[in-house]
């Protein structure tokens, strides 16, 4: 599908949603950083939130980049990372999330990832160049998040007693949070992509993954949304506190 | 042969540059002080991610966050490569950690300091690197071969980190009054834990002689420690910041810089256990231990189910 060259109204949003959820994500998954339950996967989980950092990095710098074009104001990837507002933030709600135990954290980066590849897939033939080129750019790296996040939920789902009930456990909450990955805000509407395919894969492909793990799709849930445009739960005022903290103590400070 | 011969051809070995290899008969002593040394560096990396880690959250530029994720990440990896060299030497990682665990093994006493500002992500990087980079060139050359091995590759890294350490507080130190301030308030806490580093006094030392016959250490902690003094003293004038030692000034006829007595009651202290944050370190990595535990029997668990799996299919 050949998408049309978007407007700068629908595609500035768009960048920063997807830079906001990349930053949120990030953040959480650092906080394993030191803390993991063994070193090589204290190193991976770190690797993961580096990457999606620099995927953020390449959002954000987008996004200022337009912005700059379309008001003459100079914004940069650190004054829209540090100095907006929680109700500005438009990342997915499953980003902000509390990282929980490792069956939580994992599960979270699965769903995360998987929808992630299907969406740069579509992204990297996108008629917006520099869209299509970070996307492509991104693939890789998730192409690795999904083959390290998906073995885990397989080994935890198919492990002892204690891992199934836990990632069991972790499943019904985070499963409400994955609606909104499929549901377009109004800056998505425009952009070409497909959110009915990529909703009909990204099932596909847990439920494979879940029958190998030995769990099953919760039924019957009220999914949440409202990330996309700003409506929030409480954890994303405290991450923000906690990040921008030096940025909004020192203004205007060089570091 | 007789023990004795085989005394004889180690030290020979170790006299004309011979690596000592896993397999290579060696004193027990040896063995034992090598364990001991090279599992308390990898502590060492494994508790210096606690303090830095501290500050990924709070890093203040996107770029920062990214430099300092990147920076405590390798030193996992360098955790990760010094066990492995300890392991050749007989003792498993389990038993190691469980050792770091129970308090047994120590680890380095500096980071039983806390990290107080975003300055400190600079002072750690330029000193405290600064120091262990001294100490790490020194042990690409160790007698042991898996463990001078092991460091090159630490050695490349950790210059890396200590450069990045000095930029952060040469930011600072052009920055605003408060940078300023705050670059200073870091030196200033830093420095003298920094000295310490490399242990006590070669009159105190007890391990040294042996070692630095065996060349497990080719300088002495003093010799270390001078080297350490006199090249930051020329860092230090580019920051525009001064050291907290008033008795610091060049000494013409050592040709070295003359600096003022550390306070060991303080480096005992920390070494014992009771330093600022001691209790807090340990208590992070049981912490993670005790919540990882489910995680790794699960893995396990994981990896046999698997395996008999496999073993049904080929049969």
């Amino acid at each position: 599908m050949q998408q049309p060259i978007p407007n700068s109204k629908f595609l500035i949003p768009y960048c920063l949603h997807l830079a906001d959820t990349t930053l949120i994500l990030s953040q959480r998954n650092s906080e394993w950083c030191g803390h993991g339950p063994i070193l090589e996967q204290d190193i991976a989980i770190t690797n993961i939130s580096l990457d999606l950092l620099g995927q953020s990095r390449n959002f954000y710098q987008y996004a200022a980049e337009l912005i700059s074009q379309k008001n003459g104001n100079i914004v940069t990837e650190d004054s829209l990372a540090y100095l907006r507002e929680a109700t500005e933030f438009k990342n997915l709600l499953l980003a902000e999330l509390p990282r929980g135990d490792w069956g939580n954290t994992i599960l979270r980066q699965y769903f995360f990832s998987e929808f992630q590849f299907i969406l740069f897939e579509q992204l990297k033939n996108h008629s917006d160049t520099q869209l299509a080129a970070i996307a492509a750019k991104g693939i890789k790296e998730t192409t690795y998040h999904i083959r390290w996040s998906k073995e885990w939920v397989i080994r935890l789902g198919d492990g002892t007693a204690e891992s199934h009930d836990r990632i069991k456990a972790a499943l019904p909450i985070l499963w409400t949070y994955t609606e909104e990955l499929f549901i377009p805000a109004e800056y998505e509407v425009n952009l070409g992509i497909d959110f009915d395919i990529m909703k009909k894969i990204w099932l596909e492909k847990v439920m494979a993954v879940f029958e190998e793990a030995t769990l099953s799709i919760p039924e019957n849930i009220v999914m949440h949304t409202g990330g996309k445009n700003g409506l929030h739960t409480s954890e994303l005022e405290l991450i923000l506190a906690e990040m921008q903290q030096l940025q909004r103590t020192y203004p205007g400070a060089e570091w | 042969m007789q023990i004795q011969d085989f005394e004889k051809i180690f030290q020979g070995k170790i006299d004309t540059e011979v690596k000592i290899e896993p397999k290579d008969w060696m004193p027990d002593a040896y063995r034992k002080t090598n364990i001991r040394q090279i599992s308390q560096h990898a502590h060492s990396e494994v508790v210096g991610m606690l303090p830095e880690g501290n500050w990924i959250s709070r890093a203040p530029s996107l770029k920062r966050k990214a430099i300092l994720l990147a920076k405590v990440q390798d030193e996992a990896g360098h955790g990760l490569y010094l066990y492995s060299a300890a392991e050749t030497l007989g003792m498993s990682r389990d038993e190691m950690i469980e050792q770091l665990l129970t308090g047994k093994a120590k680890y380095s006493s500096i980071f039983n300091y806390p990290t107080l500002t975003w300055a400190d992500m600079g002072a750690v990087g330029w000193l405290v690197d600064g120091a262990a980079i001294l100490n790490q060139v020194m042990l690409c050359r160790t007698s042991y071969g898996p463990y001078a091995r092991a460091m090159v590759r630490i050695c490349k890294e950790e210059s890396f980190h200590q450069r990045q350490g000095f930029e952060i507080l040469l930011v600072l130190s052009k920055g605003t009054p408060e940078q300023k301030a705050m670059c200073q308030d870091a030196i200033n806490r830093w420095w003298w834990p920094s000295l310490m580093m490399f242990g006590p006094k070669d009159t105190e030392s007890t391990n040294s002689d042996q070692s630095m016959k065996w060349k497990i250490k080719r300088k002495t902690n003093d010799e270390l420690r001078q080297q350490f003094v006199d090249m930051v003293v020329g860092q230090i004038k580019v920051l525009g910041m001064t050291l907290p030692d008033a008795d610091l000034k060049w000494n013409e006829d050592r040709n070295h810089y003359d600096f003022g007595e550390i306070d060991w009651n303080e480096f005992w202290a920390v070494v014992k256990g009771n330093g600022p944050c001691n209790k807090e370190r340990l208590d992070a990595r049981n912490q993670a231990h005790v919540e990882g535990a489910w995680v790794r029997e699960a893995a396990m668990a994981y990896a046999e189910k698997k395996a008999k799996k496999l073993e049904m299919k080929v049969a």
